[in-house]
């Protein structure tokens, strides 16, 4: 119902229309000014920490123009002298107090700071800088928290907030002496974290960064009597482009091919093939408990950080989680059983490296239970920000690299498969390939638009031999727990739950290119994907040629006994595991 | 620093007289602390649990406000005044050394052996007498770095002659 009387403001004079942005920054970046930020994340509440975004507005001095609402008629400067003047004085403040080694920090060539400093021209800091430095926190397996470099801008709060529901990062104590940290001053390697991410993804700074493991890879790669392969999850090939110059959404897998293999990878996989595979897995799971009266809502296992939630917070509902490994874990147990005991080599030089959008992945390889003989079945993980900057280091551009063809059988994969790395796709997937087990023949409309969009909660009912399934399909774990909620109280009417953690799903994984700031880059990353799903020859996991193969060869049949001891898993129950002896 | 065994009946009947809603955690907060002397790490837990306020908000809040500690206090607990006139006949220099004579190093509030705890406060009310302390309910008026030293040795003392 909108009102029909158009409202206008006016920004360095220009009269500027708005409707229902939520602040006055909204309005103004709208109409093509630029106001600078810190602490605000489109996605996530107005905070107003940093003030960085103040304008001038006449008659009521200066404002944050993320905290105020649009008013009719309002005369904004967003770049007058003395609105200058502000931010460079906050600017001084903020460097002040931040460990400014920036030639040697990881975030260097894009950290919003010093972005913010420079287009300021701040060459001086007139403030004295804290006298000691805090201690670096890297007991998370996946996180590096810096508090020398926070500006205490509580993107990270609102994130793990807001998102996850979880809130493991507060601010504590008061004045110059706030921090943020975990509960009870505790390391973040010591709580329910379910590395995620999304805090390092929200910071402006290098206060919260990913672990880098790429060293480790290219001693893997030095190594000459090891045999090196890496998989490529499928929200990397749509992101890692990015920060080559290309688009978001531009699929760069014939090129991340050829890149690899430049920085010396012997073999270049897709995870996809591994997706496909774990469709036919979880979904003869899923049709065995809806027709054997098994545990229903079936909730989907190929996010590590759901997984994690799920085992610290709600153990009782293990028993509803697919037994079926991640594609990234069934990769890894999978191709190296083969490479082992089909092909012959020797276990320990071997090695698979996963490169994922994912920074709960670099825990997830770490599971004892995902190793033969103490040998992890995936070596490694890279997020894609590591991947670029293994090949930025490399000295290759990604941009002005020939495409190449992807190594087989393990290179080969579905539309199907390749929608995985998007919120929904995996409901996709999973029902083109049962609906047409369960009733004989093919889905009539492959493209199931109802799993499609970035909202946080989808749902649609199909209709399978006069049996009515209801699939619901969330991102973020705040989401997630409202239906894990209707499960404990008895009122869950679906059989199916998607999960992915981070927002939007994989597109928006902790470990893709910083996007933050820019919502739109994940719709364009799904978008890739989708336009790759409908290019493909196959669109159904179980028409993969090489999984059918795979299955002959190696596998006997989906849910097989060798599938059950190769690709499926059990749960732990870590509920005590943090400060839950208090409970 | 926690080592005190909490009763979870106990503070979950604390909340529960005083409200489980999340604008109430600031006065269950100031029970606790009556009960226990000082704010138990496992009983702020409990209390964001019983609550429904993550942990990692309830410290927040513990940690925010001096009224709240998370250390256990001393048996002997200082109170020295450095409100304004205090402050201006030399408050400074007496809480220096007392905490030179405590061995307390930056931020530390209590003594090694656990005997004294110190805090500085606002104002006491008898700025006639400044600069004050109080230990425990004992005023002590017109304190100098000397008188202070002193009054410290005579609590060891007694503490142990006992």
């Amino acid at each position: 119902m909108s009102d029909t009387v158009k409202k206008t403001l006016f920004v360095d004079g220009k009269e500027v229309e708005f409707n229902d942005e939520k602040n006055l920054l909204e309005v103004i970046r709208k109409a093509g000014f630029e106001v600078p930020t810190l602490c605000y994340r489109p996605e996530l509440r107005s905070f107003g920490a940093c003030r960085m975004c103040v304008v001038e507005i006449e008659g009521r001095g200066i404002q944050s123009s993320c905290t105020m609402p649009p008013e009719p008629n309002l005369k904004v400067h967003v770049n007058s002298e003395a609105v200058r003047k502000v931010r460079k004085s906050v600017l001084e403040l903020l460097l002040a107090n931040h460990n400014r080694e920036c030639t040697m920090c990881p975030r260097s060539h894009n950290c919003e700071l010093q972005a913010l400093a420079n287009k300021y021209e701040i060459r001086e800091v007139k403030f004295p800088s804290r006298e000691k430095l805090l201690p670096i926190d890297d007991s998370n397996p996946a996180l590096v928290r810096d508090p020398n470099k926070c500006i205490l801008c509580g993107a990270c709060v609102r994130a793990c907030s807001e998102y996850q529901g979880l809130e493991i990062l507060g601010f504590t104590h008061r004045g110059s002496k706030t921090l943020v940290s975990p509960a009870l001053g505790k390391k973040l390697g010591e709580v329910d974290c379910v590395y995620c991410g999304q805090c390092a993804a929200v910071c402006p700074t290098a206060a919260i960064t990913i672990k880098s493991d790429v060293q480790r890879v290219r001693e893997m790669i030095a190594d000459k009597e090891s045999t090196v392969v890496c998989q490529i999850a499928p929200s990397v090939r749509v992101a890692a482009g990015e920060e080559f110059g290309l688009k978001p959404g531009d699929n760069v897998i014939g090129k991340l091919a050829a890149a690899l293999r430049m920085v010396g990878f012997d073999k270049v996989y897709d995870t996809n093939f591994a997706a496909d595979v774990t469709i036919m897995e979880e979904g003869t799971e899923f049709i065995d408990r809806l027709t054997n009266g098994g545990v229903l809502p079936l909730f989907t296992s190929c996010c590590p950080a759901w997984i994690r939630y799920i085992e610290t917070q709600h153990p009782e509902l293990l028993p509803h989680v697919s037994t079926t490994r991640s594609p990234e874990a069934i990769f890894g147990s999978a191709i190296k059983d083969i490479a082992v005991n089909r092909d012959g080599f020797a276990r320990d030089k071997y090695k698979i490296v996963s490169f994922m959008p994912c920074t709960s992945k670099k825990t997830e390889c770490k599971r004892p239970e995902f190793a033969v003989d103490g040998i992890p079945d995936v070596d490694c993980v890279l997020t894609t920000q590591e991947l670029v900057a293994l090949i930025k280091g490399s000295g290759i551009d990604l941009k002005n690299v020939e495409p190449e063809e992807l190594d087989m059988p393990f290179g080969l994969y579905t539309g199907a498969a390749t929608i995985f790395g998007v919120s929904g796709g995996v409901a996709e997937a999973a029902l083109r390939t049962v609906s047409e087990i369960v009733t004989g023949k093919p889905i009539e409309n492959i493209d199931i638009k109802e799993t499609r969009g970035l909202n946080r909660c989808k749902e649609l009912t199909l209709e399978l031999n006069g049996q009515k399934v209801k699939v619901v399909i969330v991102n973020t774990l705040r989401e997630a727990e409202k239906m894990l909620q209707k499960v404990i109280d008895g009122t869950a009417d679906f059989q199916m739950l998607e999960v992915m953690a981070c927002p939007g799903g994989c597109v928006g994984g902790g470990g893709q290119p910083i996007s933050c700031n820019n919502p739109v880059k994940k719709n364009q990353r799904a978008e890739g994907l989708y336009n790759e799903d409908s290019s493909l020859q196959y669109r159904k996991s179980h028409e993969n040629p090489a999984v059918k193969k795979f299955y002959e060869e190696w596998f006997e049949k989906p849910g097989s006994h060798k599938a059950h001891e190769l690709l499926h898993t059990s749960y732990i129950n870590r509920f005590e595991t943090c400060y839950k002896n208090t409970k | 620093m926690s080592s005190t065994e909490i009763s979870i009946e106990k503070i979950d009947s604390i909340i529960d007289s005083i409200g489980t809603e999340q604008t109430y955690l600031i006065p269950v907060l100031q029970r606790v602390q009556e009960e226990y002397n000082y704010l138990p790490k496992d009983a702020l837990v409990r209390i964001g649990v019983k609550m429904g306020i993550s942990p990692a908000t309830v410290y927040g809040v513990a940690t925010f406000y001096s009224l709240f500690s998370l250390d256990p206090k001393g048996k002997y607990q200082i109170k020295c005044c450095d409100g304004t006139a205090c402050h201006v006949r030399g408050s400074m220099p007496v809480l220096n050394a007392l905490k030179a004579k405590l061995k307390l190093e930056d931020g530390q509030k209590n003594s090694a052996d656990g005997l004294f705890s110190i805090e500085t406060v606002s104002c006491l009310g008898a700025c006639g007498l400044a600069p004050v302390i109080v230990i425990n309910d004992k005023v002590y008026p017109k304190m100098t770095p000397d008188a202070v030293k002193i009054a410290i040795d005579e609590i060891i003392k007694r503490e142990k002659g006992e």
